[in-house]
Formats: structure tokens, C-alpha cells, sequence
């Protein structure tokens, strides 16, 4: 859905009849480079769950797996596409994983000691995260701490903070709607209901798109391309709401996963908060003299990534029905991965929601492939070193021969 | 000869930086350098200095009669050269002692002998006759001790060749004298040196010959007695400044921007004035050019009165006749202030990004909306503004880094322009793009003010400032030393006043 934002979504009007000199010409070819890239990832997928599939003898893409694979994805993704906000603006948050754990305790705690109930319950985590966020945005941003250091120190004390909160102590959660948010699935027909309500979206937003490019006078898409624009998507959704129906329906954090994803999205490549998040990691100083306020906008890129973490320690907590502890640890490392794998600099300024996705999507294939496969814990832990190191390596290959 | 450098040649993307120059140096000689800013001086040097090794330039470079090719700096050092940039390369936080001796310390079992470093230091500080301690962090020296500390460090390897570019640009009185003085002892000793420098009168004092660019080629080497300060300038200009700047009549208005008494403090040494106490105005449909040396403090009046400096700043501001405070840049654009910042590459553009995302990226809101954005709309206005600037490239949504210097250049006009401003400011606005962009730069500029608008022009090309404005003003050492009406603006008038000679403009009535 989303695409990276040197792409031109649109087709190509030429902005004067003057020849292209020779450094355009070449340019032309670094441009094929990046949309390469761009795919370049999603063909590792298809290669690692084909992989999978036949060497677990066609167990790895059954509709029993592929729900589970999604499963998996939720929490680093909805952590990664927060992550990703934050890495484009330039900046870290190495707290992700103990913010996890901490608000997952807080949300434990609300419902189970205090028994004030699911909303407050929920609502807790939320707000915990975005206030944590605030703190460590205005020192990163107001006190000009270099965010490395500040969510560094957030790692160790949000992680003291549950362990006395919580006495060390793993707090159960027995209500079935709480437990429902990481353990139910969407009914099929309501899962079908859904895919036909995105499957109109797609094609009223390419058909609204094309209607407002004629009429500013740019050049608007054939008949021909604006059907593929359609039918792609739709059917990438409705083969996805298939097989998850096959199983038992799409699960409700894989869907919470998807609002998540959409409104990152949305965010990146449709708002002035997310230009401003890429010129700032770009380029600081062309952004400050460009009348964007920095600091407001790194703060509010912390405290968003605080709200997420909230969000995905509820789907964790939910899932395995009680928040331990130690729920969370290094999970920020998987969510800097899952955006690294995914195409995003570390320097800040290039990186997409799709490609944070896409990353998160493959350590988890990673992990359920080389589970269904037992293969020995140690061995995955280096194989999805090995994996990173080489996502990058080759990335960085890329870039220099285009 | 000691040095001969024959038919060099180097390309950069877009530009031919040098095109066949042809340069030589004896023992014992000051050789000047001078021309432009982008006439390829530094290009040249750094060429000599193995800084562009060798298959990346064409020509010959010999030594002694012997064809040298240098793969770095390393091979350009051992050959006997010695470069001192104008961009100082001393390491802040060493002393003096280990920076003239960094990465060539004496050891012994791989143990630096402290002693014997700082003896070797001293010594070659007395033979300059510095009174420097070698113990002395380099951070609390002056800069001019700095320079001079480079010069030991580039003696300390047997330089037979040394460079200096620009050296006396940020110097006192007397560390110029101590300069001077230095040079002409190691002329003595058989040294050869080649001079940079815009500062004309030193070039006479010092040099024996004078070797003139411009635009990447040799115009000519002279015996300096053979030649008067005014005819190095039409060297170095070399047509008639009408020939390149049209002069169309601009109808002036009433003062759209007034600024008076803007003082500007380092940041970093406080009590320290970057700028003293500037006045000025720029009326509608004027383009008012700032001129002054290097430190003169022309980017940092710009970038105080446009509410981005980090340092102290004072003054009063006015717009069509209101008082405005600015505080930040976004209150400056909101005024109705647009600045198209020096470097467009560390200023002015996220390289990364499309040139429509640069081109909207100070007026978001304005043209594709508050909040969420409308990309069609945006894409509508930056293909107009690519069209109206002539700007070559695929598409707008071309990545920017991947643009020659002066389509770069259009972007960031292209950005100010759509933010919709009263006044313009333009600093260094064609620095390091070739000519052909520089005249279709000029040729917008122009039509900017004929539109209006009114324009503040800073540039270190004189000739560029002389032929775009219909009044200069002077800077020097933060402090406006004179203004100029377009007929009055003469290049020595203003070269003279900008190196500090207030009265020139009187002998010019």
C-alpha cells in the first residue's frame, strides 16, 4: 500500500522541453537503483517463506501457520513503524523494549490489583507510553541530550521502574476481553466484510487521485495502469483475508497491526508532520532554515513512539494473558532491524512504513521458519545476525555501484 | 624550475574546474595566485597537494624536472609540498608541539619521546621567531597564531614548496607584518611559494610574479612590476562587467525592508561582535548588493536578521514601515523574508529528497495544506516553478542530490520564491556553478526585481555584486565602511573600502 517517498507515484510530465543533459541521463539509472531496492526485499520473502515452505514440507504456509507467522509480526511491527518515525527524523529510542514491559506491568496492574477495568486498563498503557515518550523527547529535544544517551538511560530505569512496581513479580490477567485483543479473531465474515470496504477504498483513492492529477493539468494515468493500480492491491487483500479465514480469521492483532501500519502510513507520506520528520533527518539545518521547529517535532515523534509502545505491550500482554517483568526485552533491537532490514538509514532522512513493515514481517519469518524447522535457539540467534549484517552490506553495495 | 605544472586539467559534475593551466615556481620565488572566487585557484592547489590524486586530473606535474604522480597527500609531503588551506587543519584540542608532529611522532619502541618532540618544536619556533610555547593547547591560540603554527608544521617537513591560500584573510596588522617577515626569510633559504590571496596590495608587497585564472583557465603570468593593481582586476574580471550582467532600469520604490542597528555577538567567544552596528534598507524593485572579504560578517547579518543565529543579536527590524520582532525562521518567512542560505548543499537542500519536496519544503502548508497534505496540488504548483526557472531535470520528482550545482541552486530559489516574499535575501547565490548557470541565475534575479520584489545580494565575486546592484554596501570586520550608488561602485572603489580604507569613496566624488 504505502511506497517509499523517492518513488514517483505519479506519472512522469517532463518539466521543460529542454534535453536532459548526460548527469540527468545517469540519474535515470540511480533512480531504477532505488525502486529495485524497494523490491529487492520482497523478493528475500518470497525466497525465505518458499524456502520454508518445501523444507518443512508444506507446513510453513498452511492457513495454521501463516496466522501464527502474523501473530508474531504484530508486536514488532506496531514497535517498528514507530521505530521507523523516529529513525527517519534522525533520532533513537533504544527504550522501546523496557517501555514495552513497563506499561504492559502498568495495564496488569490497573486491571488485576486495582480492578479498575479494561478502559482505564488499556488507557493506562497508552498514556504511560506517550508521557514517557514526552519526557525523553523534551530531553532529547529541549535539553539537547543526544537521544542515544537518554533512551539508553530509559532502558535501565523503565525497566527498574516495573521490576519495583511489579516486586518482580509475574501479574496474570484473567478477563476474556483483555485477553481477547491478543487471542481472538476477526469472524470470517465480518473479515470479509472488511476486505471489501479496503478493496473499494483502494480503487475510490486511485480513481479520486487520478480525477484531481486532470484536474491541476498533470499527466493522469491510462485506463490500463489505473486497473492494475486497482486490481493489485485488491487482490493481495483478498488472498490475504482467504487465508486467514481458512484458518480461523484475520487476528484481531494482526489487525490492529494494520490500523497501526496504515495511519504510519498516512503520517510519512501524507501530512506535513511526516515531511517535516524526513527534511529534519535529512538535513537538519536546511529544515531549521526552512522555518521548521525541530524540537516540536521531535518531541512529538517520541511521544508517538511512547503511545505505540503502549499499544504493542497491550498485544503482547494480551497474548500471553499476564505482563512478566522482563515482557519486552530487546525488543527494541528487533524493532531497529525490522527498519534497517527494511531499507530505513540509521542517519535518518530515507525510510519507509512499508519497508519497516516488510522487515518486521521477515524476522518473524525467520524465527517461525527456523522454530517449525528446530532449529537450535543459538543457531537462530546468528542467523539473524548474519541476516541484518547482510541486509545492510547489501544495501550499502547497491548504493555505491548506482 | 622547481615546480611546473603543465596543461592541467580537472572536471567536476557539471563544471570543468581547470582547463589547461599551465603554472611554474623557482627557488626562492613568491608566486601569486589570484583571480576570482571559482576562477580555480583552490582546484589547482589541491591538485598540487595530492588532495586530487593523480589519474583524476589530466596534465603534468614536475618536480625538479621529474614527472611526479601523487596518490595523496602522503606522496605530495614526501615530494617537498606543503599546503597551508585556508580552512585551518590543526587539531583544536592538541598543543602546538603535537599537532606540527602528528602522525610523525619521535619514538622509540614505538614510545613517543615527549622530550625530544617538544625540543624539535621549539626549535623550529625559534627559527620562526615565534613566541609560542610548544605546550600551548592550539584552541587558546589567536588564529593568526594558528596559521603560523601551520606554516612551522609544514616547514617540519622539509617543505621545498609551500602553498598558502589566503593566508592573511583572518589576520591582525602585526600578525601580517610577522608574516611577511616570515616569508621573505624562508625566500632566503630557497623556499618557493606560491600566494593566494584577494588582498592585492599584499600580492605587490610580497610576490615576484603573478599568475592570473580565470574561469578555470591561465589568462597570463607577469613580472609583478610590469603590472598596476588595476590591470590585475581587469585581468582577473577580464570583460566588461556589462558584457555578463545586463543592466536593466529597475524602478525603485518605497523601502520594503529596513534594518537598523543590527549587532551580532559570537557565539561562541562572548563580547565578540560579528557585526557592529549595520543600518541599512532595501527599497521595492532594488536589489542591494553586500560586499566585504571573507569574516566580514555579511552571512552572519543575514542569518541574525532572518532569526537564525545562535548568538546574541540586537537591532530593530522593520517591514514596510512596521516593526516586527523575529525570533525564529519561521517568523521571518511569516514576515514575508525569504533566504536563499550560502552552501546550498549543507543550507539549503535535503539532498535525499525530490525537488518538489525541497521546492515546498518552507511553505508546506501554504501550497499543499495545513495539516494533511494535498500531493497533486503540490506537484500542480512545483512543475510551474520548475518551468518558470528553467530548472533541467527529468521530472520534479528527480532527487535533488542528483542535480548539477546551478539546477541545485534554482531549487532553493525555486523553495523561497513559492513561500511568497517581500524581500529576498540571496547570499553567495552562485557560488560553485559554472557560467552558463551563473547567467541564468543573474537573468532571474533581475527579473525578480523588476517583479518587485526587493533583494539583498551577498557574494564574494565582485564583479557579480558590481553588475546585479543598484547599490552596494560595504562591510568590514562587521562594520559597514561604506555605500555605494551603481555609478559610484567602482571594483577599486569597492575593493579598497572593503579592505578597510574608508575614504576611497570621497576621492571617487
Amino acid at each position: 500500500m504505502s511506497r517509499p517517498p523517492n518513488e514517483p507515484d505519479v506519472s512522469r510530465p517532463p518539466v521543460t522541453a529542454d534535453v536532459a543533459p548526460p548527469q540527468v541521463q545517469n540519474k535515470r539509472l540511480k533512480d531504477r537503483a532505488a525502486e529495485l531496492r524497494a523490491y529487492t526485499m520482497l523478493f528475500a520473502l518470497v525466497a525465505i517463506w518458499l524456502y520454508f515452505h518445501y523444507s518443512t514440507g508444506g507446513v510453513f504456509l498452511s492457513a495454521r501457520n501463516f496466522s501464527n507467522l502474523m501473530l508474531q509480526t504484530a508486536v514488532t511491527g506496531v514497535l517498528a513503524v514507530g521505530m521507523l518515525m523516529v529513525i527517519v527524523a534522525g533520532q533513537i529510542d533504544l527504550s522501546v523494549g523496557s517501555m514495552v514491559g513497563l506499561t504492559g506491568g502498568i495495564s496488569a496492574v490497573v486491571l488485576t490489583w486495582l480492578g479498575w477495568g479494561l478502559v482505564p486498563s488499556l488507557a493506562a498503557a497508552i498514556l504511560i507510553g506517550l508521557m514517557i515518550g514526552a519526557l525523553q523527547g523534551a530531553l532529547v529535544a529541549y535539553a539537547n541530550i543526544p537521544a542515544f544517551i537518554v533512551t539508553l538511560g530509559g532502558l535501565l530505569a523503565w525497566r527498574g521502574v516495573i521490576l519495583g512496581i511489579s516486586k518482580g513479580q509475574t501479574i496474570p490477567i484473567s478477563q476474556q476481553l483483555y485477553r481477547s485483543i491478543g487471542q481472538c479473531f476477526v469472524a470470517p465474515y465480518a473479515g470479509w466484510v472488511l476486505a471489501g470496504l479496503a478493496v473499494a477504498l483502494v480503487a475510490w483513492l486511485a480513481l479520486a487521485r487520478n480525477r484531481a492529477r486532470a484536474r491541476y493539468g498533470l499527466e493522469t494515468s491510462s485506463a490500463a495502469s489505473l486497473t492494475l493500480m486497482i486490481v493489485i492491491p485488491s487482490a493481495a487483500i483478498l488472498v490475504f483475508v482467504y487465508v486467514l479465514n481458512s484458518y480461523a480469521g484475520v487476528p484481531i492483532p494482526v489487525m490492529i497491526l494494520l490500523v497501526v501500519a496504515l495511519a504510519g502510513w498516512f503520517i510519512t507520506q501524507n501530512t506535513t508532520f511526516g515531511r517535516y520528520l524526513y527534511a529534519i533527518g535529512g538535513n537538519p539545518d536546511a529544515a531549521r532554515l526552512s522555518g521548521i521547529s525541530l524540537r516540536k517535532h521531535i518531541l512529538s515523534v517520541f511521544c508517538l513512539m511512547g503511545a505505540l509502545a503502549g499499544v504493542a505491550s497491550i498485544i503482547y500482554t494480551a497474548r500471553v494473558a499476564s505482563a512478566s517483568p522482563d515482557a519486552g526485552n530487546l525488543l527494541e533491537l528487533d524493532a531497529i532491524a525490522a527498519c534497517v532490514i527494511g531499507g530505513t538509514s540509521l542517519m535518518g532522512g530515507r525510510g519507509t512504513v512499508y519497508g519497516a513493515c516488510l522487515g518486521a514481517l521477515i524476522m518473524a519469518s525467520l524465527d517461525n521458519g527456523m522454530s517449525l524447522k528446530s532449529v537450535e535457539p543459538y543457531v537462530q540467534s546468528i542467523i539473524k545476525g548474519a541476516v541484518l549484517v547482510a541486509a545492510v552490506g547489501f544495501d550499502m553495495l547497491g548504493r555505491r555501484r548506482s | 624550475m622547481l615546480l611546473e605544472m603543465r596543461d592541467i586539467t580537472k572536471s567536476f559534475p557539471g563544471v570543468r574546474a581547470l582547463d589547461g593551466v599551465t603554472f611554474d615556481l623557482g627557488e626562492g620565488e613568491i608566486h601569486a595566485l589570484v583571480g576570482e572566487n571559482g576562477a580555480g585557484k583552490s582546484t589547482l592547489m589541491k591538485t598540487l597537494g595530492g588532495v586530487y590524486p593523480f589519474p583524476q586530473y589530466g596534465g603534468e606535474i614536475r618536480i625538479n624536472g621529474e614527472t611526479q604522480q601523487f596518490r595523496g597527500v602522503r606522496d605530495a609531503e614526501s615530494a617537498g609540498i606543503a599546503v597551508v588551506f585556508q580552512e585551518l587543519s590543526l587539531v583544536k584540542d592538541l598543543n602546538v608541539g603535537e599537532n606540527i608532529f602528528l602522525g610523525r611522532e619521535p619514538r622509540r619502541f614505538g614510545v613517543v619521546r615527549w622530550d625530544e618532540l617538544y625540543r624539535r618544536a621549539k626549535e623550529l619556533l625559534d627559527d620562526l621567531h615565534l613566541p609560542i610555547d610548544p605546550r600551548t593547547p592550539v584552541r587558546n591560540l589567536g588564529i593568526g597564531q594558528q596559521q603560523l603554527v601551520e606554516i612551522a608544521k609544514a616547514l617540519s617537513h622539509r617543505a621545498r614548496i609551500l602553498v598558502l591560500d589566503e593566508p592573511t584573510a583572518a589576520l591582525t596588522e602585526t600578525e601580517v607584518e610577522t608574516l611577511v617577515r616570515i616569508l621573505s626569510e624562508l625566500r632566503g633559504r630557497g623556499i618557493g611559494m606560491i600566494y593566494i590571496s584577494h588582498k592585492l596590495e599584499e600580492v605587490f608587497r610580497l610576490s615576484q610574479r603573478v599568475t592570473v585564472l580565470r574561469d578555470g583557465r591561465t589568462v597570463g603570468t607577469y613580472p609583478t612590476q610590469e603590472l598596476t593593481q588595476a590591470r590585475v582586476i581587469s585581468l582577473m574580471v577580464g570583460r566588461e562587467v556589462s558584457d555578463i550582467f545586463p543592466k536593466p532600469e529597475h524602478t525603485l520604490g518605497e523601502p520594503v525592508f529596513e534594518a537598523r542597528n543590527v549587532t551580532v555577538e559570537d557565539p561562541n567567544v562572548p563580547g565578540k561582535l560579528l557585526v557592529d552596528n549595520v543600518t541599512f534598507n532595501v527599497k521595492r524593485g532594488e536589489i542591494l548588493g553586500i560586499a566585504g572579504l571573507m569574516g566580514a560578517g555579511r552571512s552572519e547579518l543575514l542569518t541574525a536578521i532572518f532569526g537564525a543565529h545562535t548568538g546574541k543579536v540586537s537591532g530593530q527590524l522593520f517591514i514596510e514601515g512596521e516593526r516586527v520582532r523575529i525570533t525564529s525562521p519561521a517568523e521571518a518567512i511569516e514576515h514575508g523574508i525569504g533566504y536563499v542560505t550560502e552552501d546550498r548543499k549543507r543550507y539549503g537542500l535535503v539532498l535525499e529528497q525530490t525537488i518538489l519536496n525541497n521546492m515546498t519544503l518552507a511553505s508546506l502548508p501554504k501550497v499543499s495544506g495545513r495539516f494533511v497534505t494535498d500531493r497533486d496540488a503540490e506537484a500542480a504548483v512545483g512543475v510551474r516553478s520548475a518551468a518558470d526557472l528553467r530548472i533541467k531535470a527529468r521530472n520534479v520528482f528527480t532527487i535533488a542530490g542528483t542535480l548539477s550545482g546551478g539546477n541545485q541552486q534554482k531549487v532553493v530559489l525555486a523553495k523561497w520564491l513559492l513561500t511568497k516574499p517581500r524581500v529576498l535575501f540571496l547570499d553567495e547565490p552562485t557560488r560553485g556553478i559554472d557560467i552558463g548557470a551563473k547567467q541564468e541565475i543573474y537573468a532571474q534575479i533581475n527579473r525578480l526585481a523588476k517583479e518587485g520584489l526587493a533583494i539583498v545580494l551577498v557574494s564574494s565575486e565582485l564583479p557579480e555584486v558590481l553588475g546585479l546592484s543598484d547599490r552596494v554596501l560595504v562591510l568590514h570586520e562587521g562594520r559597514a565602511m561604506g555605500e555605494f550608488t551603481r555609478t559610484e561602485a567602482t571594483p577599486e572603489a569597492v575593493m579598497s573600502c572593503a579592505t578597510g580604507h574608508a575614504q576611497q569613496k570621497e576621492r571617487s566624488h
